[in-house]
């Protein structure tokens, strides 16, 4: 096991840059999970970790040795492809045990290491297959399998999950973070889901367009997202956002939406009257029929057996509210709503977090 | 999908003539290797003689230079098949993965060979040969096909390169190969089918091969059995019957070699390498 320090790390494909500069320090045996739209530079930056790209600039630490100019076969890492990338020539103990065999291991330490983590994973019955007679999930085992058998410093997982259905990747979640659990190891994971995202990570690492966004625990992005990407991007249904200006004028500071309305804020926030921001709030904090509210049709009514999503529209601004409350199944065309301040989120025009004056 | 009757029928027949088509030529070699002389012109329009003999085939290899052009293009087939897949398969890996400097411009150079007619090239070539003494030897005309054959089976093999996906060479790395030992514990075998059939088509071009054979050889020491095939011919008759005889048995090799190579032919191994 050990820690992996990614340094000013950037990645030009031609004169196309991928990567500006990314710096992450991963703790030993942290999971660290890259999440982000596709094409936002995670397997770019995945690779350059693991060795099959090479870096434009920036330093690639694994236990605190720089291992830029390492091949990927020194580095001591092993990577979870998407695809699975099994070969198909082997069956699966062979898959499973060629980084030990290429190393020369011992007979006994490799059907040692092979058996432990076909039981690890429920491999046994199918270490004589090939991998085209086995189910997209049983692949996907095999190549967790291929990963564990060695022990390497680090994982390196290349959304593992998303050839896989819904229920399968669900199950195969849950078993990704019991491994990681019992094996401790140092993992960074790829995906674009961000329920795999929140469920999995101690840290999650929100990337747009080649920039890291925002590190933090899942709740952290969650709760305080550091800017609109993240705050759009995390979380489903999605934050509603909404532009206004910001007036700190009256008892009470407030944005004014452009129809006139005025949303109260719980106290003052480092910005000057007049400002263009954003507000944002997350589905489930809108309140429903509050006593005095603003007045809302209801567009649309989705229940999704766990809660119920509708459609909004307050002065034809569209709003999408989150409830528990089956009896909104049933709820006439109009209703009111409430933003509690406490729940509100506020932008400025570059799109960063503005936070509350003290 | 669903295909009707009419459809499977129709299918079957279309195969079926096509099959007839393409095989009636060989029937008729193979017929007229076996009528005796006596019935060639008599019986000439028959699906099958009256009688059959092999008194063509025993004149052939008892009293004809046959036995001799068939282990020279034995030799020059099987050197130029080996020759040319090891290169290629060398080029076509580098081509399939390797990013590099004037890639384009060697891509475009091998194209620019395969466009002239041969015949353009029969008198240079035989300048440049003739005071390396390689005229009349089999060592000129192995040199000569590889040459001729490398460009194209360089873009077959890379083809079938590009098929195999990258991330198994990826994989491989990550688990400790080296570039050259993915390419052989991985890529190669993957690619056997692929090798197969370059090998295949090599051997049967430079089986074939006459225009170069005829001209860059004279006698019979280093003749090829295409060029002996002609020897057949005289300047009064042409003996149709041990003309096909050989033709029957240069056929053999062909034959022998894929029902060799078959078995990779067909195997689809990436089958299952990444997500089916
Ligand atoms: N080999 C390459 N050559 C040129 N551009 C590439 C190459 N690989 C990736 N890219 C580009 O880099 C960007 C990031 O790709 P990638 O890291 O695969 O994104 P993600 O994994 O987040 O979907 C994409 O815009 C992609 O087109
Ligand atoms: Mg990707």
């Amino acid at each position: 096991m050990a820690s992996i320090d990614i340094d000013n790390v950037r990645k030009n494909y031609g004169a196309v840059p991928v990567l500006h500069g990314v710096d992450l320090t991963i703790k030993d045996g942290e999971f660290i999970v890259l999440v982000g739209p596709s094409g936002c530079g995670k397997s770019t930056l995945l690779r350059t970790v693991a060795g099959l790209e090479e870096v434009s600039s920036g330093e690639i630490r694994i236990g605190g040795a720089r291992v830029n100019e390492r091949h990927p076969k020194d580095r001591d890492i092993a990577m979870v492809f998407q695809s699975y990338a099994l070969y198909p020539h082997m069956n699966v103990a062979e898959n499973m045990s060629y980084s030990l065999r290429l190393r020369r291991a011992a007979k006994e330490r490799i059907a040692s290491a092979v058996s432990n983590a076909a039981g690890k994973l429920g491999l046994e019955p199918l270490l004589e297959r090939r991998p085209k007679a086995l189910s997209g999930g049983q692949r996907q085992r095999v190549a967790m399998g291929r990963a564990i058998v060695r022990q390497p410093k680090a994982f390196l997982f290349d959304e593992p999950l998303s050839n896989l259905d819904a229920r399968l990747r669900e199950q195969m979640r849950a078993e990704i973070k019991t491994l990681h659990r019992d094996l401790g190891a140092t993992s960074i994971y790829v995906t674009h889901d961000q329920i795999e995202a929140m469920t999995l990570a101690d840290r999650v690492v929100a990337m747009h367009g080649g920039i890291v966004q925002q590190v933090g625990s899942p709740l952290e992005l969650y709760d305080r997202p550091a800017n609109l990407f993240v705050a759009s991007f995390i979380g489903s249904p999605a934050m509603n956002l909404l532009k206004g200006t910001y007036d700190a004028s009256g008892a009470e500071a407030g944005i004014v939406l452009p129809d006139g309305t005025r949303i109260a804020l719980s106290g003052p926030y480092a910005l000057q009257s007049g400002t263009e921001v954003t507000l944002g709030i997350r589905p489930e904090h809108v309140v429903l029929s509050p006593i005095d509210g603003l007045p809302a049709r209801v567009s649309l009514v989705e229940p999704t057996g766990f809660g119920i999503i509708l459609h909004l529209s307050v002065h034809d601004l569209p709003l999408i509210a989150f409830t528990l409350d089956r009896t909104r199944l049933q709820s006439g065309p109009t209703t009111a709503i409430a933003f509690p301040p406490e729940h509100l989120h506020l932008f400025d025009g570059a799109g960063n977090r503005v936070v509350r004056a003290n | 999908m669903r295909v009707s009757f009419l459809g499977t029928v129709f299918h079957r027949l279309a195969i079926l003539a096509y099959l007839l088509f393409a095989l009636f030529p060989l029937f008729w070699l193979v017929k007229v290797s076996v009528t005796p002389n006596d019935l060639l012109y008599s019986e000439g329009i028959r699906l099958w003689p009256s009688r059959t003999s092999f008194e063509h085939f025993r004149f052939v290899l008892e009293n004809s230079a046959f036995p001799l052009f068939f282990r020279n293009s034995l030799i020059v087939a099987t050197s130029t098949a080996v020759i040319v897949t090891v290169l290629a398969s060398l080029a076509g890996y580098a081509f399939s993965r390797f990013a590099f400097r004037g890639r384009a411009w060697l891509v475009a150079l091998m194209l620019l060979t395969q466009m002239f007619p041969l015949v353009m090239l029969v008198a240079p070539i035989f300048k440049m040969l003739t005071p390396l003494g390689l005229t009349n030897s089999l060592t000129g005309l192995v040199i000569v096909y590889t040459a001729f054959n490398v460009p194209f089976a360089t873009f077959l093999m890379q083809s079938f390169f590009d098929g195999i996906p990258k991330e198994l060479e990826e994989a491989a790395k990550i688990d400790g190969a080296t570039q050259f030992m993915a390419f052989r514990q991985i890529i190669l075998p993957l690619t056997l089918p692929g090798i197969a059939a370059t090998l295949g088509f090599v051997f049967t071009a430079a089986w074939s091969e006459l225009l170069f054979a005829l001209m860059l050889i004279s006698g019979n020491a280093a003749a090829t059995f295409p060029v002996g095939l002609l020897s057949f011919v005289s300047k009064f008759s042409v003996d149709f019957g041990q003309m096909m005889a050989a033709g029957v048995l240069a056929l053999i090799p062909a034959c022998l070699f894929f029902l060799l190579i078959q078995r990779y032919l067909v195997q689809g191994l990436t089958a299952g390498a990444v997500k089916g």
